[in-house]
């Protein structure tokens, strides 16, 4: 009974949190746009009974799925994105391995405060650090300012409003959740097992690619899926630091969704990029159960 | 459509909680109204005034279309208002309780009537037009004394473009306007619905799009300001008030706003009732306050944008009722077309045609 107790609470959470929301938005996306509250129709009328139950489920069809085919412009979007969301989750590993090495190296007195650093720009709101960008980023901003000063560029550099910008916002912001899994395992690494590789005369560097790399491989896939899976549904980065031709799927979401009013097709955009998500969130639980199991 | 601060719904606040019967609940575009207003209406009233703010039609028409918004009133534009009133969005004023209706400007009402007929579900709150942003010190410059800056060609034509580009040209990111504007450049009727013709406008920003430096609905007013750009295609009271923002800052950038001859959009905000407000006596209460000759001049005399209230006209500043850029003179009036909501089929192939002008895919 209490085992039973304790597994019910985490999938009642599920399915309250997720699978509810997801049947709404797969509803909806079988339904069609109309000029009414809500937009769509069929909406489903509860008070007919059976009738009304099965009123509602002969409307629904697949035309939607099947008008997403018809223009090119939703996969390029959806390759676009996954284009930048594989970039970046590269650029958050590249720039946040080292950071996490140094501070399981750090002395102990030392950890908790470089932790905490890690985790401090979390106390200001997402949207202004992002905001903040601009104004670093910009024409007239900080950084073209220093460099002009410092005499390395004598134009200022275009920054904002490119797809370079959206890499610096998405690796910046998105490099705790690639930290914090990278320190946890480089942390539990059993530093005898360096000192034996050196005795046996292993050099430092080839004791890091031979022990170090392969024994954080867990935090590395759990760093990379923490980074990737949101960052393919990205919105607000792309919106407010890229330029007119960033193309990410989440602001065709938002087109469909504001501009066509079309709610229906901006659910099966919805669907698809889940469905699209689903490979690498299914991955990504297959090596946390892996990882339980090798731990107990 | 005035000025758009943030670009994300800037404070759409969680109407969370039971609404009260002396709480009135505002959602207006930002940066919209002289906010001592605000505080002029709550100690007339006693009633309790909680003023939200947004920045696009679309955003205010998603909440609209997806019921329970809780607020009182809200301010959609002229095709967006007939949509929502179609979908049933809006409840009918009850003019008895609105005796300062009989302030209002025929010619602004036959007007909006063309979105509300008879005006049965909404009151003017403002009105402006779409045109030409220029800084007339660079772009005479670049384009000598006789350069067209109150012409589309100033931005439809690559000729002046391509010398205008690198002092930066910005356009509004309203599809629905930018489509007209393209389509009153090529001698078409910018109000046409023909997918045929609409795409004309695609050809015409083709041919410019490499010299366009940004889409952007706000931003420009900054840059219009500190002579960053030399041309903005935009709403008339921002660009004004960048001009009087380069005249504070006295930094030797004159700006000038022109409706284009060839026809400039007017659009018409609108105060309209949700069909679900929680207090409709309260909202009442507000449009009645707005539609007061003096309150509606503070307004106008603070943003920069005419209104619908001609007894209110006598008491507005020069600055405003005298420049034709804000009330128009008969000759430009003329001039001025407006524009009936697209259809769904339609506006999907404006909103892709949009993308791809944009985005290049």
């Amino acid at each position: 009974m209490k085992r039973f107790a304790l597994i019910a609470l985490p999938y009642g959470w599920l399915v309250a949190l997720f699978l509810v929301p997801f049947l709404i938005v797969l509803k909806i996306s079988l339904s069609d746009t109309a000029l009414a509250i809500p937009p769509y129709v069929p909406t489903l009328d509860l008070a007919e009974g059976w009738a009304g139950v099965r009123a509602f489920f002969a409307e629904l069809d697949f035309e939607n799925f099947a008008f997403l085919t018809t223009d090119d412009l939703y996969w390029k979007a959806y390759l676009s994105s996954l284009k930048i969301a594989v970039a970046s989750t590269l650029m958050a590993l590249i720039v946040g391995y080292p950071i996490a090495y140094g501070m399981s190296r750090a002395a102990d007195a030392w950890r908790p405060t470089l932790l905490m650093l890690v985790i401090l720009p979390f106390w200001t709101s997402f949207l202004i650090r992002v905001y903040a960008w601009k104004a670093i980023l910009a024409q007239e901003g900080f950084l073209n300012q220093l460099l002009m000063g410092l005499g390395v560029i004598s134009e200022p550099l275009t920054i904002l409003n490119t797809n370079t910008a959206v890499y610096i916002g998405i690796v910046y912001t998105y490099l705790p959740f690639m930290v914090l899994p990278l320190f946890a395992a480089l942390d539990r690494l059993d530093e005898s097992l360096l000192e034996a590789a050196e005795d046996l005369g292993c050099t430092r560097m080839k004791a890091f690619w031979l022990i170090t790399l392969p024994l954080s491989k867990q935090g590395i896939i759990a760093g990379s899926f923490l980074v990737f899976i949101p960052v393919m549904g990205e919105f607000v980065i792309p919106t407010l630091l890229g330029g007119s031709d960033t193309l990410m799927i989440g602001k065709v979401l938002w087109e469909e969704f504001f501009s066509n009013r079309d709610w229906p097709v901006a659910s099966a955009v919805a669907i698809i990029l889940l469905a699209i998500l689903i490979i690498p969130i299914v991955l990504f639980i297959k090596n946390e159960e892996k990882e339980w199991e090798g731990e107990t | 459509m005035p000025k758009t601060t943030l670009l994300l719904g800037t404070a759409i606040a969680l109407v969370a909680g039971a609404a009260t019967a002396d709480e009135v609940r505002v959602y207006n575009w930002s940066d919209y109204i002289d906010e001592a207003l605000l505080a002029r209406f709550e100690e007339e009233t006693g009633l309790e005034l909680i003023y939200d703010v947004f920045d696009s039609n679309e955003v205010l028409e998603t909440k609209m279309l997806a019921g329970g918004s809780g607020y009182d009133v809200v301010v959609p534009s002229g095709t967006f208002l007939q949509r929502q009133i179609t979908a049933g969005a809006f409840q009918k004023l009850d003019m008895s309780k609105l005796p300062n209706i009989e302030n209002m400007w025929d010619v602004v009402s036959s007007r909006t009537a063309q979105y509300d007929p008879g005006n049965a579900y909404s009151i003017n709150y403002m009105w402006g037009t779409t045109g030409l942003g220029v800084n007339v010190g660079k772009v005479t410059e670049l384009l000598g004394e006789d350069a067209p800056i109150d012409s589309w060609s100033l931005v439809f034509d690559p000729a002046n473009m391509e010398k205008l580009a690198d002092c930066g040209v910005m356009f509004l990111d309203a599809p629905s306007e930018m489509i007209p504007a393209a389509l009153a450049f090529a001698g078409e009727n910018p109000d046409d619905h023909d997918p045929e013709v609409i795409a004309k406008a695609g050809d015409v920003y083709g041919a410019v799009r490499p010299y366009i430096g940004k889409f952007h609905s706000s931003e420009y007013i900054e840059a219009l300001a500190n002579g960053e750009i030399c041309v903005a295609v935009g709403w008339s009271g921002d660009i004004l008030q960048a001009r009087d923002r380069a005249w504070e800052a006295d930094n030797g950038v004159e700006i000038a706003y022109h409706a284009p001859v060839e026809g400039a959009q007017m659009w018409f905000d609108q105060m309209a009732i949700p069909v679900d407000a929680p207090n409709p006596e309260g909202a009442h209460t507000f449009l009645n306050f707005i539609m007061d000759p003096q309150n509606m001049a503070d307004a106008s005399n603070y943003v920069y944008y005419a209104n619908g209230n001609i007894a209110s006209q006598d008491l507005l500043v020069e600055d405003v009722i005298g420049d034709p850029a804000i009330y128009p003179d008969a000759a430009t009036l003329e001039n001025l077309f407006t524009t009936r909501p697209y259809d769904a089929k339609v506006q999907r192939v404006v909103t892709r045609l949009w993308t791809k002008i944009k985005s290049g895919t």
